[in-house]
């Protein structure tokens, strides 16, 4: 929701800059899954802070409860069972939800001015008073992220608690997570973070653990420890090398732009015809010939 | 089917209304798609009441005017076949769009710029229609993979511009060939503009009337 106060870096469907002129440092959520225990705190924390109730759906027979992110489920855990080495058994539970990227496919993809936008501390935000419904950002989104509310046809999506980085406070996941999984802080600081733990679960024998924290979306500002960084997609299908599909970027950045001067350009040859041509009349007397 | 002013009727009244029907709705279906084509364009969405009325009219805008279209080329259908004469003409259109004196070949009912743009809407039209349910939220965009949904989005905006403009052109020749707009208002056109753009057609209606 929104936050005015926040400095803003860019708005969907402008083409001027937005009010930008104020520097806030970037902040990023680690969520380091080797400490995860998934007992959906955070869960619960982000419907309490967000006054979200989703609908009470039924048992599915496996953990993943709700089964998917929803209008009223901005954030939940994905459980998977995986033999990542020599046939060792691992539960990997991963909280899922926006990444915050730094290059935003949704707030590409959205034709509303300010519906979508960006802050400069990373943060990207829904304004649903301006939301359309159209569900462009789905198609932008490389993460499987936003979802359209079917009470009010809006999209919804986590907000990162950017009211309460506003008035200075953690968002509620990292606030309430137990075992200290969820970490808020300036991104900069997550990195340094994520290094020592990342360290640390190479000593313990996860030769591959590494941050996520794709170059191909710019980075994110919600990165996640994986101890199994070289396979994301074990993590509940993590994409490996998230990217704003080509044909969204073709679509917006190229087609769109060229084809509004193709419509310009049509009308003024049929003037600049008219006018140095002349119209095309018909002598009345041309049958009597 | 010439009377006694000289008049040859061009488009019955069924046709007219038919076809000022689907001008009519292509106007709002073009308007309010704009509104998502560009943000230069986003303002026209206050013309159907901001941004969400925009989005949710667009598309069932966009279902009357298939229907509409498809009754109009129903009828349209029979006169769109490529002739020798519209060969001829194609090769001396420049000529033709800068006024040269040239001797028009024996074109029918429509020349060939005419069934070209026929055969383009009738092509377009359908594109926008299918690719307008795939991504049409929220009824039927979720019962799509998305990566159909984002070919969609782009196919969509690609055959919009090409209908769009397409309907420009159609509608400066129409007001470039003087005496061309009464048909289409009226019904009728003189004996003298049907032969001078239109012989084989003129022929044809004035063996019909002898």
């Amino acid at each position: 929701m929104v936050q005015q106060s926040l400095n803003i870096e860019r708005r969907s469907a402008t083409t001027t800059p937005s009010p930008g002129v104020r520097h806030s440092v970037e902040v990023a959520k680690l969520i380091d899954i080797s400490k995860c225990i998934g007992c959906k705190a955070c869960q619960a924390a982000c419907m309490e802070w967000n006054d979200i109730r989703d609908e009470v759906g039924t048992c599915k027979g496996v953990y993943d409860n709700p089964p998917d992110l929803s209008a009223g489920s901005w954030t939940v855990m994905r459980f998977s069972e995986v033999e990542a080495e020599n046939g060792k058994l691992e539960w990997l539970i991963r909280k899922d939800g926006c990444m915050h990227c730094a290059d935003p496919g949704c707030l590409k993809a959205c034709p509303a001015p300010g519906a979508i936008i960006q802050h400069t501390n990373g943060i990207v935000d829904f304004q649903q008073e301006n939301c359309t419904g159209c569900g462009y950002c789905i198609t932008g989104c490389p993460f499987n992220i936003p979802r359209l509310s079917p009470k009010d046809h809006k999209a919804y999506k986590c907000t990162l608690c950017s009211d309460r980085i506003g008035a200075g406070l953690e968002p509620a996941c990292a606030k309430t997570c137990p075992t200290g999984a969820i970490m808020f802080g300036s991104k900069k600081e997550m990195i340094i973070h994520a290094e020592g733990r990342i360290a640390d679960l190479k000593e313990r024998g996860y030769q591959n653990a590494g941050l996520y924290n794709p170059e191909g979306v710019g980075g994110t500002h919600v990165m996640y420890v994986l101890q199994h960084a070289d396979k994301p997609e074990l993590y509940s299908g993590l994409v490996k090398d998230p990217q704003i599909s080509p044909l969204v970027v073709f679509w917006k950045g190229i087609a769109k732009p060229l084809m509004s001067y193709g419509l310009g350009v049509a009308v003024l040859t049929g003037i600049m015809h008219y006018v140095t041509v002349g119209p095309n009349e018909t002598e009345e007397d041309e049958t009597e010939k | 089917m010439n009377n006694k002013s000289g008049l040859i009727l061009r488009h019955t009244p069924g046709v007219r209304a038919n076809h000022w029907f689907v001008a009519i709705v292509f106007i709002l279906a073009t308007l309010s798609g704009l509104a998502f084509f560009h943000p230069a364009f986003f303002f026209l969405s206050s013309l159907f009441g901001g941004g969400p009325w925009a989005k949710v009219l667009h598309p069932f805008i966009g279902v009357i005017l298939l229907a509409a279209f498809f009754m109009l080329a129903s009828k349209e259908w029979q006169y769109n076949r490529v002739t020798d004469a519209d060969r001829q003409w194609q090769k001396q259109a420049l000529d033709i769009m800068l006024m040269r004196p040239v001797k028009m070949p024996d074109i029918g009912r429509y020349n060939l710029g005419q069934k070209y743009l026929f055969r383009t809407l009738l092509l377009m039209i359908a594109v926008l229609f299918l690719t307008g349910i795939v991504i049409w939220q929220p009824y039927f965009a979720p019962r799509f993979s998305i990566g159909l949904v984002r070919l969609a989005v782009v196919a969509h905006g690609v055959a919009g511009f090409v209908t769009i403009t397409a309907i420009i052109v159609h509608i400066y020749a129409a007001y470039w060939t003087r005496g061309a707009i009464r048909g289409m208002t009226r019904g009728t056109v003189t004996a003298a503009w049907a032969k001078h753009h239109y012989p084989g057609w003129y022929k044809e209606m004035s063996r019909g009337s002898k």
